[in-house]
């Protein structure tokens, strides 16, 4: 593989947000995945919500898996450190990482192979840990880099580039995070990122663990007639049930009344999130009914997409195991050794 | 004629018991009255993978001279478990004692001539005394070690001051266990001392053999190093033998680690869902420049592999305190072994070669651990604390904790904002000081300079992605040189001279060490001399080496059945196989003196090197 740098010549006059950085800033090395690829765009949309969201992109790690959708955080972010973990492991040693500095913004990137099959344990376990972190799944029911097997997340009866029709049921990483716990879930489509954007901010500013499924269609094994994972059959069968309108602090004073179908959540760093109800009876921050709204849909034959649910009161692991405010990797000698005197009371106490 | 054994200050007594029962505390406070009384004591708990109704044992060594290794052999037993009893009573020395409860009369058949018997009918005893079927039970051990104490002369006083300690503030508790010890002296004063019996000839006498040593698990030893050396994240899976290490850290931190003005903790510890998370959580916790160990035993080891490779290959600090147990597989989980000592020295696909420390003894597990969370930092690569069940699950008499307070934490290469800003070259996997240990950055270090993607695919020495074979080659390369720096860096062997010249040395490591001190002694009163050097790490250091030159023949002792640290001496120093003799013990239980001394004659007979008069310059 041959290896790219992007020209760092920025043009002058491009639009720099209240921190001070470009667009391009946020950008990382030329991606190597094939043209047209639903992560490219997801990388696009996380570009763009780090940018809205004036996130210095050096406060942010990236984390990952293996596979496709893991090789993703090298083409994003290149001003952030990011680390390629094991198969499946993404979720540990993210969370070694919150526990290490809490002060950062933890982006983990995944996919369906990785988070599904290998990784589901440890999906499982970080939703109801409530590590607070962006999970990002890119979910295209397909294995890519191993040339076009089945993934776990691949609907029963859909059928693959060689004409193999899947037998066995999908696993629904949804209503997974729904019943185990996480407190912002969502669904996107990676080809509509007017509507995955104002989801990955809201997920940005979430107090605890949120989790985003985005439907990523293969070009290169997936696309095809037969697939339930194909840009056609998204863009046909996806109905969102709700709509979020990102608004921070600042923008909230100027903010018209909200009306009846506009629901108002607070976010853990003190911004507002608007979001609009598409779908009758819908109520985000009702757990129960968000399980049955996405169920029954899927019964449908359709895709529910959208915020589907969000906890504004979410707290994290960090406030389960009340750690200091301060990054236990910054702590100093002094607050972390009792010293000679206290081992000399703990000898005394051992003879 | 049967004979008696006779010793002050220098048996073994064996408990048999069955585990739930509430033995393991009176024998405990057995072990330390003795301990207090100023002799050495060393106990070994040998119990199952069970909670409660299985046979357990707890063997205590009592050694005026301070051996507190097993020395084989059993002076007394107290048989109080009729599920072993044949065993028991098989394991006496000739000349022994047996203790047993004569509540159900015994056919002669179930004893043994060359032994003497010492029968007390504790049950009815207790029966009599207790209404309580709880009562009953618990207070049997009580008055048991109350006979012990008359039997062996152990100051009661010293046993009711140990009691006070234990229920303090609990006076009801206190009252009653000092009653039931005073019941069981009463007995065995009327019925088991001359002059209506005669007794016992294992004797207890006050000594000044104990000093300043602390009498402590390694598990509790190992946690608290972790505090001292800075740990701040603790991941771990339970698992036997090493589950209290984690338990202990916890309990450390909540005293230790507190803010004393929020109360907030300084420290985070996850009870992951596996092993495999376990190191992930420490492994990325490393990445992100905090100090983080997990604990685990071989299965977890095991299950830790894949991501050892990566923090090898990725060069992260990653702290592994691996207590031993019996394997393969399953394999005896409650029972001792050092046969992890390849898996670990060489886990993950790939060539890996991992640091590990090998303490002999509680002291060294608080000291090691501290030593291998800087060791990690500065090397950037996983270390093992690679202890065992031996010397993890038994309190052991070792020398007091120590902490140099000039001593700070070594934090490595990581490269600062202001090194970055300054425009010094940043290479993450690039030598630039000649020892193979790269240089790092820690997350939001600088807001545009010092980032790098962390893979475990190849890279070129600026952490780019490449398959080029040079650039392979190079980092690969670089990672040998790391490696042998660490050589220099970790613990060195201890070497012990014998005291004559001789052409005879041994090489042992880890929780032999107690009973090789005894064999060592044992040998040399048998005319066989033989120089020691005792393992503190792998790597090996060019000592090592030096060593084993220097002798015809050296033995290695250890507790696997395959010989594993000798695989390693072969093959990371690159000898003939021929110079190493194999000394293993890998019932479970741990290697005793006599093992040593006997494995050691034999060999030394065998090998035709007639160590003594004519091969010794004297």
């Amino acid at each position: 593989m041959t290896y790219i740098t992007k020209p760092r010549l920025h043009h002058p006059t491009l639009t720099r947000n209240k921190v001070g950085y470009t667009r391009r800033d946020y950008e990382g090395k030329v991606s190597t995945l094939c043209a047209g690829c639903g992560h490219d765009s997801i990388s696009a949309a996380i570009v763009q919500a780090a940018w809205e969201l004036d996130i210095q992109p050096h406060r942010v790690a990236k984390l990952s898996g293996i596979g496709c959708s893991s090789k993703t955080p090298d083409y994003f972010l290149g001003a952030s450190h990011g680390f390629n973990t094991v198969h499946g492991r993404m979720p540990s040693v993210l969370t070694g990482a919150n526990l290490a500095n809490r002060e950062l913004l933890y982006l983990g990137v995944s996919g369906d192979g990785d988070s599904a099959s290998i990784g589901i344990g440890q999906f499982a376990h970080a939703m109801r840990r409530g590590v607070r972190m962006v999970y990002i799944v890119e979910n295209n029911g397909v294995y890519g880099l191993t040339k076009g097997q089945f993934s776990a997340t691949a609907d029963r009866g859909s059928k693959s580039k060689k004409g193999v029709v899947n037998t066995e049921s999908p696993v629904d990483l949804i209503g997974l995070a729904l019943q185990l716990g996480a407190t912002y879930v969502a669904r996107g489509f990676s080809g509509d990122k007017g509507q995955l954007v104002p989801l990955i901010k809201g997920a940005i500013a979430h107090g605890g663990a949120a989790f985003i499924d985005v439907i990523s269609p293969c070009v290169a094994f997936n696309n095809h007639a037969g697939s339930t994972r194909s840009y056609d059959h998204v863009r046909e069968h996806n109905e969102a049930v709700s709509r979020i309108d990102f608004i921070d602090l600042a923008q909230e004073l100027k903010a018209e009344p909200a009306p009846g179908d506009v629901i108002e959540v607070p976010n853990a760093d003190g911004s507002m999130m608007r979001l609009r109800k598409l779908h009758e009876g819908y109520d985000p921050t009702d757990r129960r009914a968000a399980m049955n709204l996405v169920q029954q849909m899927a019964a449908e034959g359709e895709i529910a997409t959208g915020l589907l649910y969000v906890d504004p009161d979410a707290v994290d692991l960090h406030a389960a195991l009340n750690t200091v405010p301060r990054p236990l990797n910054g702590l100093s000698e002094a607050e972390l050794c009792p010293g000679p005197e206290v081992l000399a009371r703990l000898n005394a106490g051992l003879r | 004629m049967k004979t008696r054994l006779e010793a002050v200050n220098d048996f073994v007594v064996k408990f048999a018991n069955v585990n739930g029962s509430g033995s393991a505390s009176a024998n405990e406070l057995f072990a330390k009255a003795i301990l207090r009384m100023g002799v050495p004591v060393s106990p070994r708990n040998i119990f199952p993978s069970n909670i409660q109704g299985l046979p357990t044992w707890y063997e205590v060594r009592v050694s005026e001279q301070g051996w507190l290794g097993r020395r084989g052999g059993i002076d007394m037993m107290v048989a109080m478990n009729p599920q072993t009893w044949d065993q028991d009573v098989r394991e006496v020395e000739p000349g022994g004692y047996l203790f047993y409860d004569s509540t159900r009369s015994l056919p002669e058949s179930a004893l043994r001539s060359d032994i003497n018997v010492v029968a007390m009918p504790v049950t009815a005893i207790c029966n009599a005394t207790y209404e309580d079927p709880r009562q009953r039970t618990l207070f049997k051990n009580i008055m048991v070690l109350g006979a012990l104490s008359v039997l062996m002369d152990i100051d009661p006083e010293v046993i009711e001051k140990l009691f006070g300690e234990q229920y303090k503030g609990k006076e009801r508790l206190l009252e009653s266990n000092v009653r039931a010890l005073q019941a069981g002296r009463g007995f065995a004063k009327d019925h088991l001392s001359p002059p209506n019996n005669r007794g016992i000839g294992l004797k207890v006498r006050r000594a000044d053999a104990v000093g300043d040593k602390i009498f402590v698990e390694g598990n509790a030893a190992a946690a608290l190093g972790c505090v001292y050396g800075g740990a701040t994240v603790c991941a771990w899976y339970p698992i036997t033998p090493s589950s209290s290490v984690a338990e202990a850290f916890q309990a450390y931190c909540k005293k230790h680690r507190h803010d004393p003005d929020t109360g907030a903790a300084r420290y985070a510890i996850v009870q992951a869902e596996d092993e495999i998370a376990s190191i992930g959580i420490v492994t990325g916790a490393g990445w992100n420049g905090a100090r983080a160990f997990t604990a685990t035993s071989g299965p977890g080891v095991s299950l830790m592999t894949e991501f050892i490779g990566l923090a090898y290959f990725a060069e992260i600090p990653v702290t592994i305190i691996n207590v031993q147990r019996g394997g393969p597989s399953t394999g005896m989980p409650t029972r001792t072994q050092q046969a992890d000592l390849i898996s670990s020295a060489y886990a993950s696909h790939g060539d890996t070669k991992h640091v590990m420390l090998l303490p002999q003894d509680p002291a060294e597990c608080f000291e090691f651990s501290a030593t291998a969370l800087d060791l990690a930092d500065r090397l950037q690569t996983p270390v093992f604390v690679m202890t065992d069940l031996d010397i993890g699950m038994n309190q052991r008499l070792c020398k007091p904790f120590e902490w140099d307070p000039t001593r700070s934490y070594d934090r490595g290469k990581v490269m600062t904002a202001e090194a970055l800003e300054a425009g010094c070259d940043f290479g993450r996997y690039k030598d630039v000081d000649g020892d193979g240990i790269p240089w790092r950055t820690l997350p939001a270090t600088h807001p545009s300079k010092g980032a790098y993607f962390t893979r475990g695919t190849t890279r070129d020495p600026y952490a780019r992605y490449s398959e080029t074979g040079a650039d392979y080659v190079y980092n690969v390369t670089r990672l040998l040189k790391k490696f042998a720096s660490a050589a220099n860096l970790v613990p060195q062997p201890e070497v012990r001279a014998a005291l004559k010249q001789t052409r005879l040395g041994v090489i042992y490591f880890g929780s032999t060490a107690p009973a090789m001190d005894e064999a060592l002694v044992a040998l040399a009163v048998e005319g066989i001399h033989v120089d020691a050097m005792r393992l503190k790490a792998f790597p090996f250091p060019a000592s090592v080496r030096d060593f084993i030159g220097s002798h015809d023949h050296v033995f290695v002792v250890e507790q696997n059945r395959d010989a594993q640290m000798r695989t390693l001496l072969i093959n990371e120093l690159e000898i003939d196989s021929s110079w190493l003799t194999k000394v293993l013990h890998y019932d479970g239980t741990p290697i005793t003196a006599r093992f040593i001394t006997e494995a050691i004659t034999k060999q030394v007979h065998a090998l035709a090197v007639a160590p003594r008069r004519e091969r010794i310059v004297q």
